[in-house]
């Protein structure tokens, strides 16, 4: 059996053992050993790629395995990963393990929490791994029905409209997105779904013309695409902590990696023709969701109209089209991942305390509990790029791949998406000197206490994983660099 | 040279253990730390400096010695970041300067500092200070220096909001990040554009003034400029931004929120410096192929200059009038470059540039110590609270009367010999700007005497009653601890003797020594000027008298505005709350709200219309359906029937 | 008509008078299903419909394929199974009776909402 497909396997695991477990202390126990496996797995699988490729092994997917489940159609559970997918999975791998440790004392009714929360995680792991485009897709739609019913059940405030919401917006997108997956599967003559033998058969340009724009504004749904985000900010302010945290950290990334995986790199004729278009909807993204974070008083919605700006600049640097462009997305993914999870963590912990997210109504927190104060600052440091974070490392990439086209068009949209950056750091600064800065607000926050264990550890997990990209960035970036080089040849010609 | 590595890793060390560490050690334990880290690193560097200037010379030039080089981050083939460390005369200079005055302001922060909460976490804060604006200093290529550009930034705005529980701190924090960092977004632009047309950011190649690196940059042009023109310009404003030159200079005057040790480090004599140390650092390509920016540098310099001084007149609050004395003297800095050309005596204004950060560095960092000392004794900020003070805190007032002779530009004072320089830089660039020079040198002289007297002399004290206060109780004023005034005495000797020093012998702007000579004519000039400008003080504010009054009165509306700083503020405040809180993200927000999400609510709710439209026919009673199915049926059958 | 009654006296049916009678079963079965309101009176319908398929049945296998079996068998078939239904129907309503002291269909609208 395929070591890639052990993801899938403990985490099928973890829910057997979940379905039998009697107690809160049995499923604490088996989520935490589940989630570390997975983390180890990650761990290794990171490791023997970087040696598979220093011992010079340069096929594009490494550590591959093929079964047909549907043979009509073709349909293979066919896996692999190259250096972009493992920086995926180590990624979601790192939310999975502090999702659980952040959703500790999840209540009511823990069993079922962590069983969907489990099946979250087997769409999204089997998503990175599948390089077929059939599995793919249902591992998708695998990652998204859970969603509807944990923020549904566990979330607070609006729950049911926002994952209505929620669900709708993004089933639409996928919607689209099987309609242009099956136009690429019939345009190349119906014989595989396998992408990389898709890439090689070529889908004729005037089909691309359609299917492009609906693949990747399928996958551009889910990645906050201007104007298709609006299900981000309410989704994201009324899901349970962990479930903002999957879905910021990861889920969202799911998107830009089709956009990237499926839709520019099946189709890149027509994605040289159409990024115009597509360019400008995400450089709108990019420093509209910043303006709109500027704005609002909600943490969640802030750091939600953040992921709008963030996530826009991944997509805005896969259509830039070059390698230190799509280097920097990719980059960005993982980096904003890390962030965001940090975030909507201490969001969640300092709303279990204080029980508001309004800015307005705290102040001062750093005196009380100092430790999630300076995780706070930190996390808000790396949002807003400051080197030696990750973020910084992620948006100097993006920013120097999409500089280098001359022509004004793209000129402007960069320097514009550059001053995002001075509008991160406005509402970034607002909110940290409001809320964990300042005087104190309110009298009745002067007892809070400072995180317990089981809190700080996913907090400093994050940090460290921040920390670590952030300060010693080039071994992931040249893992990242390598295998999207093989991928951009395909646009360059 | 390989030891120099040390200079950035002890700080970084002494950050990261102090960080982590925090409260868990006695503030003690913590500031000993502190200081030692920094005391060390002061003597390696002051080692690095000799040997540096003793065996790095060959035939007669400075080299440039890349002590450390590690690829950090590629983008591509061409871009990469390094992180290394470059050994030049300015970067030597720049090091003895920081670790100089870091390690003194260490050492007097053991006293300043003393009970006060986070005393820990300050400790921390300023290692990672030295540890940024070092490598800022030392950077081999201009995307390193923007890195640490970015952490000096950040460690400014923890110093600045060190008290964070004081909502002035917090926003006088915030508005330095912010200000500086839209200033750092052209500095980035700037880079970008630089990078795209040379294929490099390293400084080496940079600085080379090889034609050929900058053939593309200087043949496209743009709007009427070249590429390169506007890659510098965009350079410059990022140091316009630190270094607070006008209209970026808002930020300063509020930082001084912060503890006044840190005012001293950071906004006197190291951080505000970088634009300088930034414009000098590429120099060569600033006078060699774009003179038109260098000259802008230097108008933009000598306006700032100017009306910082005017501003600096009229503040009450001591710390404000040495925040705008500060600004205009980086002024007088970013003149001396852009009056400077290249090469030899045609290059004495960047000599004389660095001349001054390095004079300045010390004799600011005094007088804000000063400060810092009569401030720690009659616990306000504001001249109406002091006067008089000479008699009991002896020490302060002699250290800060050299400070004043320093900056004044009294011979045999630092200050003077390399202000002397500028203004005969300033004057064979025309003699227009070395006018306006020298009159700011008078101003200068008067608004420090001015400061000087107030505090010092004038009216007695009266223990202060209604003030700030901001360390506890105690009446009386009384010298400072040892640790204090230590730094005062070492800092005001460095003053005495800094001028001395034969600064061209070792930083030329082509790394050719050469020998200064004192112009006489500009020296007794400047010299009368500055005299002038101490007796007016004197005359008006030795004695309490009613005369300073009277001429606020005369000059009711230009008094306002200057001690409205002239009004930028509210400009700013209106642009940014107004345009841009107000019109851009109020409406951003409700468009989110209202189009975008009300045009999804609307496909969801017209959907839901048109389902409760057809839910009458799903009634439930099967009556119904199997009577609409017959008919149905009926039909079907009808139409077979008669159409087939 | 004429022939009919020639062959009702001589004794040989004709298949248009059973299908006939069959249709008229239905029909009132149908008209019965549609109308009544009584639980009852539509199971009664059902049945009387059920019955006119069975008659069907029995007919056309008489006369189209006289001397094969599948169309009689095809109609005990069906009688047991509308005797289980009406089994069922019937407990099902005696339990709605018992609920709600009613068999009209109009009062059932419980599940609806």
């Amino acid at each position: 059996m395929n070591f890639l497909s052990l993801y899938i396997l403990i985490l099928v695991l973890m829910m057997m053992g979940l379905f039998l477990s009697k107690s809160r202390k049995q499923i604490q126990i088996i989520m935490i050993t589940g989630a570390s496996f997975l983390l180890l797995l990650s761990g290794a699988l990171t490791y023997l790629y970087l040696t598979e490729r220093a011992a010079g092994n340069t096929a594009e997917m490494l550590f591959r395995a093929d079964s047909v489940w549907y043979t009509p159609f073709n349909i293979h559970y066919s896996v692999g990963v190259d250096g972009i997918s493992v920086a995926m999975l180590m990624l979601s791998s790192i939310i999975v393990f502090t999702g659980v440790l952040v959703s500790w004392k999840i209540d009511p009714m823990p069993k079922e929490f962590f069983l969907w929360f489990c099946l979250l995680a087997i769409g999204v792991f089997g998503f990175f791994i599948s390089i077929d485009l059939f599995t793919m897709f249902m591992y998708y739609e695998v990652a998204l029905i859970p969603m509807y019913l944990l923020i549904g059940v566990w979330g607070t405030g609006k729950k049911e409209y926002s994952a209505m919401k929620l669900t709708l917006m993004l089933m639409g997108g996928s919607a689209l997105l099987l309609v242009g997956i099956l136009g690429i599967y019939f345009t190349t003559g119906g014989s595989t779904m396998n992408i990389l033998e898709l890439s090689k058969l070529k889908v004729p340009l005037e089909m691309q013309r359609y299917f492009f724009p609906l693949t990747f504004m399928g996958f551009g749904v889910l990645g906050a695409l201007f104007p298709f985000h609006t299900w981000s900010p309410d989704g994201h302010s009324s899901a349970p902590t962990a479930v903002s945290m999957l879905h910021a950290g990861v889920l969202m990334k799911l998107g830009g990696y089709g956009c990237f995986r499926v839709a520019m790199f099946l189709m890149p004729e027509a994605a040289h023709e159409m990024a115009w278009i597509f360019l400008i909807l995400t450089g709108i993204s990019v420093v509209y969701g910043a303006f709109g974070a500027i704005h609002q008083t909600d943490l969640k919605y802030i750091n939600a109209y953040s992921s709008v700006s963030h996530c826009g600049l991944v997509l805005f640097a896969l259509l830039m089209m070059n390698q230190t462009a799509t280097t920097g997305a990719i980059l960005q993914m993982v980096s904003h991942g890390l962030i965001t999870a940090l975030f909507f963590a201490l969001i969640g912990m300092i709303y279990g305390r204080t029980h508001t997210r309004d800015i307005r109504l705290m102040g001062g927190l750093m005196k009380v509990i100092p430790f999630l104060g300076v995780s706070y600052v930190i996390a808000g440091m790396a949002s807003l790029g400051l080197p030696g974070l990750s973020g910084f490392v992620a948006e100097m990439t993006v920013f120097v791949g999409s500089f280098q086209y001359a022509d004004t068009f793209h000129r402007i949209l960069t320097i514009g998406a550059c001053a995002s950056i001075v509008i991160t750091t406005v509402y970034i600064l607002r909110v940290v000197g409001k809320v964990i800065f300042g005087p104190m607000q309110d009298k009745h926050h002067e007892t809070l206490t400072d995180a317990v264990m089981y809190e700080r550890i996913p907090v400093i997990v994050l940090t460290a994983a921040i920390f670590g990209i952030g300060m010693f960035p080039g071994w992931i970036s040249s893992m990242i660099g390598d295998s999207v080089l093989p991928l951009i040849s395909q646009f360059i010609r | 040279m390989q030891y120099t590595l040390l200079i950035l890793a002890l700080p970084l060390l002494s950050f990261a253990v102090l960080g982590l560490v925090d409260a868990k050690w006695k503030p003690k334990v913590a500031g000993t730390i502190g200081t030692t880290i920094l005391g060390i690193i002061t003597i390696l560097s002051y080692f690095a400096a000799w040997q540096y200037f003793t065996q790095y010379k060959v035939d007669g030039v400075y080299q440039k010695v890349i002590a450390f080089d590690y690829e950090w981050l590629r983008f591509n083939d061409l871009l990469h970041i390094n992180l290394g460390i470059l050994l030049d005369p300015i970067s030597v200079m720049m090091m003895i300067v920081i670790t100089t005055v870091s390690f003194m302001v260490n050492l007097y922060s053991l006293g300043y500092m003393k009970g006060e909460k986070g005393f820990q976490r300050y400790y921390a804060f300023l290692s990672l200070f030295a540890f940024s604006m070092l490598g800022l200093v030392m950077a081999t290529n201009i995307f390193q220096m923007y890195i640490f550009w970015e952490l000096v930034g950040v460690s400014s705005y923890l110093l600045i909001g060190f008290y964070y529980t004081r909502p002035a701190a917090v926003a006088a924090a915030k508005k330095a990040f912010i200000v500086t960092r839209f200033a750092d977004l052209f500095f980035l632009i700037g880079i970008l554009l630089l990078s795209y047309f040379t294929k490099t950011f390293d400084f080496g190649i940079l600085t080379s003034s090889n034609a050929n690196v900058f053939a593309e940059a200087t043949s496209k042009t743009f709007m009427g400029f070249s590429m390169l023109s506007w890659a510098m310009a965009l350079i410059f404003i990022g140091g316009a931004g630190k270094s607070a030159m006008f209209p970026l200079h808002i930020w300063l005057p509020d930082a001084m929120e912060g503890p006044t040790p840190v005012s001293a480090l950071i906004h006197a004599a190291t951080m505000v410096v970088a634009g300088v140390f930034l414009v000098a650092r590429l120099f060569p390509v600033y006078v060699v192929f774009t003179p038109e920016v260098l000259h802008g540098i230097a108008y933009v310099g000598a306006f700032t200059a100017l009306f910082s001084a005017i501003i600096a007149c009229v503040q009450t609050d001591i710390k404000r009038v040495l925040a705008f004395s500060t600004i205009s003297q980086i002024g007088f800095m970013m003149v001396g470059l852009g009056v400077s050309g290249y090469g030899g005596h045609e290059g004495v204004g960047y000599m004389s540039s660095m001349f001054h950060l390095f004079t300045h560095a010390f004799f600011k960092s005094l007088l804000f110590l000063g400060a810092g000392s009569v401030i720690h004794a009659v616990h306000s900020n504001e001249m109406k609270d002091m006067g008089g003070l000479r008699k009991y805190m002896p020490i302060t007032n002699w250290t800060f009367l050299i400070a004043c002779l320093a900056i004044a530009g009294i011979p045999p004072f630092s200050g003077f010999f390399s202000k002397d320089e500028i203004l005969s830089a300033s004057y064979s660039f025309s003699p227009a700007m070395g006018g306006i020079m020298t009159f700011i040198a008078g101003l200068t002289a008067f608004y420090m005497f001015r400061l000087y007297y107030n505090i010092f002399w004038g009216k007695e004290f009266k223990p202060a009653t209604q003030s700030e206060n901001y360390h506890g109780h105690g009446n009386t004023p009384h010298e400072s601890p040892f640790s204090m005034s230590s730094a005062l005495v070492f800092l005001g000797a460095v003053t005495c003797v800094a001028g001395l020093i034969p600064f061209g012998h070792f930083i030329t702007s082509d790394g050719v020594p050469y020998d200064i000579h004192i112009n006489l004519t500009v020296a007794s000039v400047s010299i009368i000027v500055a005299l002038v400008g101490i007796i007016i003080a004197t005359y008006l504010y030795r004695k309490e008298n009613e005369i300073p009054e009277k001429l606020a009165k005369t000059f009711d509306g230009f008094y306002k505005a200057a001690s409205h700083r002239f009004y930028i503020d509210e400009v700013y405040l209106f642009s940014t709350k107004k345009i841009i809180f107000n019109n851009i993200a109020r409406p951003i927000a409700w468009f989110d709200r209202h189009v975008i999400d009300g045009t999804m609510n609307g496909i969801a709710s017209s959907t839901q219309w048109v389902a409760v439209k057809i839910k009458g026919f799903q009634s439930g009673q099967i009556q119904q359906y199997a009577y609409v199915f017959l008919l149905g049926t009926l039909l079907v059958a009808a139409l077979v029937i008669f159409l087939i | 008509m004429g022939d009919i009654l020639t062959n009702f006296f001589t004794g040989t049916v004709p298949i248009e008078a059973y299908l006939g009678l069959s249709l008229i079963m239905f029909f009132c079965g149908v008209y019965g299903f549609l109308t009544r309101k009584n639980m009852l009176m539509i199971l009664i319908s059902v049945e009387l419909m059920l019955n006119a398929a069975d008659i069907n049945f029995a007919v056309f296998n008489r006369y189209l394929y006289p001397g094969q079996l599948e169309g009689f068998y095809f109609s005990l078939f069906t009688i047991a199974i509308a005797a289980c239904e009406t089994a069922v129907a019937i407990a099902i309503i005696i339990n709605i009776y018992r609920n709600l002291k009613s068999v009209e269909v109009d009062n059932l609208n419980q599940m609806k909402e």
